[in-house]
């Protein structure tokens, strides 16, 4: 591949400062506190390609979500779509254009609606802010297709959220992301708050868009199985760091990670195939006090002494597509 | 079997009056558990499964109330009970788990002073005897140095090892009964399997019986011997785990299996149920699943079915009606 992939995350940090406020650490004699939530991620996105991020809650998937739409600034690193990097001064006009072209859609359909509007004009504001129609008709022509498209009923627009039930809820903050027409979307988890039946629903309908609009996804959720179901390569985050990085057939089939290993071992065994399984041990350390070295050490079946010093990069495996951030998988001894 | 069941509750309904009429959130619901058995409760939200559970413990808000059939809790009837009767039950014949551990924990004691309380409460124990035996229990619960742990507050556990503390205070007074609900849907996966395997083995050594309430058919799969597939208030299909999710025989269920993206399947489209779950106020006439059922035909539209043998389990659909059932027309 010659050409730049259309989405480019590259060595991505960011730090919180989660100090007590100047007074209180003068007088309680306290160093400041940094929480790392993200360090140093990288990862690239084709067009018309599912990347997925997975992982367990303060592992910093959301927090990347939000760097990529240009919700929080990185710390450190640079995120480029389609050429324009988000985050420098430099391609502040580039930005703006860009930003049409990039949606997002968020966990809780109930929070990300607002309930004094109307449907119609929840749906119309993008297509109003960046001035895509100007005349009453044709927005209102617009929304009635939109809410089409994600199969509600184009009378819908009158209505108040409230009216609606989580998964329509969903399906309009979809039809929201998809009124200015944007290329990439960015959805963070937006399946958890639904129930079983309604999630294969919103899943089939982000599925049948993306072939239809031609869309890029870029997929968080902590559902292995969602993930697997929606993404075409997935990225495993532990402590702010992608641990591994793989096409999903080969993360499911000969995970690497001894981290990845043990999330896919604590998948419950719905098909009751009986297959073997180890038992999850530990628990998730505190991300302001992490473990020096790898990260996952103290949970780790594999650990040795590097471990506790080194952090391990990600380093490509067997295959080019494939990479793992473990010293036992470097040194072959898993 | 004739042993008697640990928890047995019969034709069980539930009625919430409001201003549009009476509305019955849990209608003819029966089922039984025998010690040590795990029953797991399963439906989506609004099917009624916690509310059975609340109905079970006697904790159901006004103007919610138990409207017919009995609770009876290894032969003993519960359901009418006063709330005085019913308060040494809860707590020490019947425990009980919540989703969220931090609400179920009072922040502003340490989990000893609350474990020891709980015991002392239901039996007779002196504070000394009470300390020993919480510490015992949470070093059971798999709490790492819990002597010097039960002096701890609430929020200096994480979320797992609140819940684990969640289930000391739960098994303390030796209860033959547990309510779950949602036990595991705050916790992280790792977390969430070290939680079910607690639980389960737990309940199996002391002979425990277990009503686990959850939306998440991998954990039933993980936990329960039996289970309830719950849709708009009734059973719509209760049967051995193993069965009804490999076989099941009502729609819904099925349905609810193929939504269910897995870990081991093709990767192809989800097969998904067509429309939601109804309203209360609007529970379709007939069997409540017809307008989004792909089988349904005329009966199921008119008369609604009871739960009916099929293989190991019961079914309430008209599907598996044996066909001498068929009303002379």
């Amino acid at each position: 591949m010659s050409a730049p992939p259309f989405v480019e995350v590259k060595n991505l940090s960011r730090v919180f400062d989660v100090s007590k406020p100047w007074l209180n650490r003068v007088i309680e004699r306290e160093e400041q506190k940094f929480l790392h939530a993200v360090t140093d991620v990288s990862f690239s996105i084709g067009k018309r390609e599912t990347v997925a991020l997975v992982g367990e809650s303060g592992s910093g998937k959301s927090t990347v979500a939000k760097m990529v739409v240009g919700l929080l600034p990185p710390t450190e690193g640079s995120v480029t779509i389609d050429g324009v990097d988000m985050w420098s001064l430099a391609d502040a006009e580039k930005r703006q254009a860009l930003r049409r072209r990039i949606q997002m859609i968020f966990q809780d359909p109930y929070a990300s609606l607002n309930p004094r509007w109307r449907v119609g004009s929840i749906i119309a504001d993008p297509i109003r802010a960046f001035g895509l129609a100007t005349d009453r008709a044709e927005i209102e022509h617009q929304v009635g297709e939109l809410l089409r498209l994600v199969g509600l009923d184009p009378a819908d627009a009158a209505k108040y959220p409230h009216e609606f039930s989580g998964g329509q809820r969903q399906r309009i903050c979809i039809a929201r992301a998809l009124s200015s027409k944007p290329e990439f979307l960015v959805a963070d988890e937006p399946t958890s708050a639904l129930d079983v039946s309604v999630q294969a629903q919103i899943l089939n309908l982000m599925r049948e868009l993306q072939d239809r609009l031609g869309l890029t996804y870029l997929f968080i959720s902590h559902n292995l199985a969602v993930v697997r179901h929606m993404a075409a390569r997935i990225g495993v985050m532990y402590l702010g760091r992608v641990v591994e990085i793989s096409p999903t057939q080969e993360l499911f089939s000969a995970p690497r990670h001894p981290y990845a290993r043990m999330l896919l071992d604590a998948v419950p065994d719905l098909a009751m195939t009986g297959r073997p399984r180890k038992m999850v041990e530990g628990e998730i350390p505190n991300p302001i006090s992490p473990p020096p070295g790898c990260a996952f050490n103290p949970r780790c079946p594999a650990v040795l002494d590097r471990c506790r010093r080194e952090v391990p990069e990600l380093a490509t495996t067997t295959s080019a597509a494939h990479a793992v951030a473990c010293h036992a998988v470097a040194e072959g001894r898993i | 079997m004739t042993e008697t069941p640990a928890l047995s509750v019969r034709n069980l309904r539930v009625e919430f009056p409001t201003r549009r009429g009476t509305l019955a959130a849990v209608d003819d619901v029966s089922f039984d558990i025998a010690p040590g058995e795990v029953l797991g409760i399963v439906g989506e939200s609004g099917a009624g499964k916690s509310l059975t559970g609340t109905a079970i413990i006697g904790l159901l808000e006004p103007p919610g109330r138990v409207a017919g059939g009995e609770i009876r809790l290894n032969g003993q009837r519960i359901d009418n009970l006063s709330r005085e009767a019913m308060r040494p039950i809860r707590g020490k014949r019947i425990g009980m788990v919540f989703q969220d551990p931090l609400t179920s924990l009072n922040p502003l004691y340490r989990v000893g002073e609350q474990i020891i309380e709980t015991i002392r409460t239901h039996l007779p124990m002196t504070e000394r005897e009470a300390r020993a035996r919480a510490i015992e229990l949470l070093i059971e619960v798999g709490i790492q140095g819990a002597e010097r742990r039960i002096d701890s507050y609430p929020h200096e556990f994480s979320g797992g090892m609140r819940q684990r503390v969640v289930l000391a205070l739960a098994l303390c007074a030796e209860p033959e009964l547990i309510i779950a609900d949602e036990p595991t849907t705050a916790l992280d996966v790792s977390i969430q399997a070290q939680i079910i395997q607690l639980l389960k083995r737990l309940c199996r050594e002391r002979g425990t019986a277990v009503m686990l309430i959850t939306h998440d058919m991998g954990v039933i799969a993980e936990t329960a011997n039996r289970v309830a597939v719950m849709y708009a208030g009734r059973i719509a299909e209760i049967g051995p785990v193993r069965e009804v999710i490999q076989s099941a025989h009502h729609p819904y269920t099925r349905g609810l299996m193929g939504a269910i993206p897995s870990i081991e399947g093709t990767g192809d489209r989800l097969t998904q149920i067509p429309g939601s779950m109804p309203r209360l106020t609007a529970i379709p006439k007939g069997c409540a699943f017809n307008p989004r059922c792909p089988h349904a035909f005329d009966r199921c539209r008119v008369e609604r079915p009871d739960l009916m043998p099929v293989d190991h389990s019961l079914a309430a659909c008209w599907l598996v009606a044996p066909v001498s059932a068929e009303p002379p027309r």
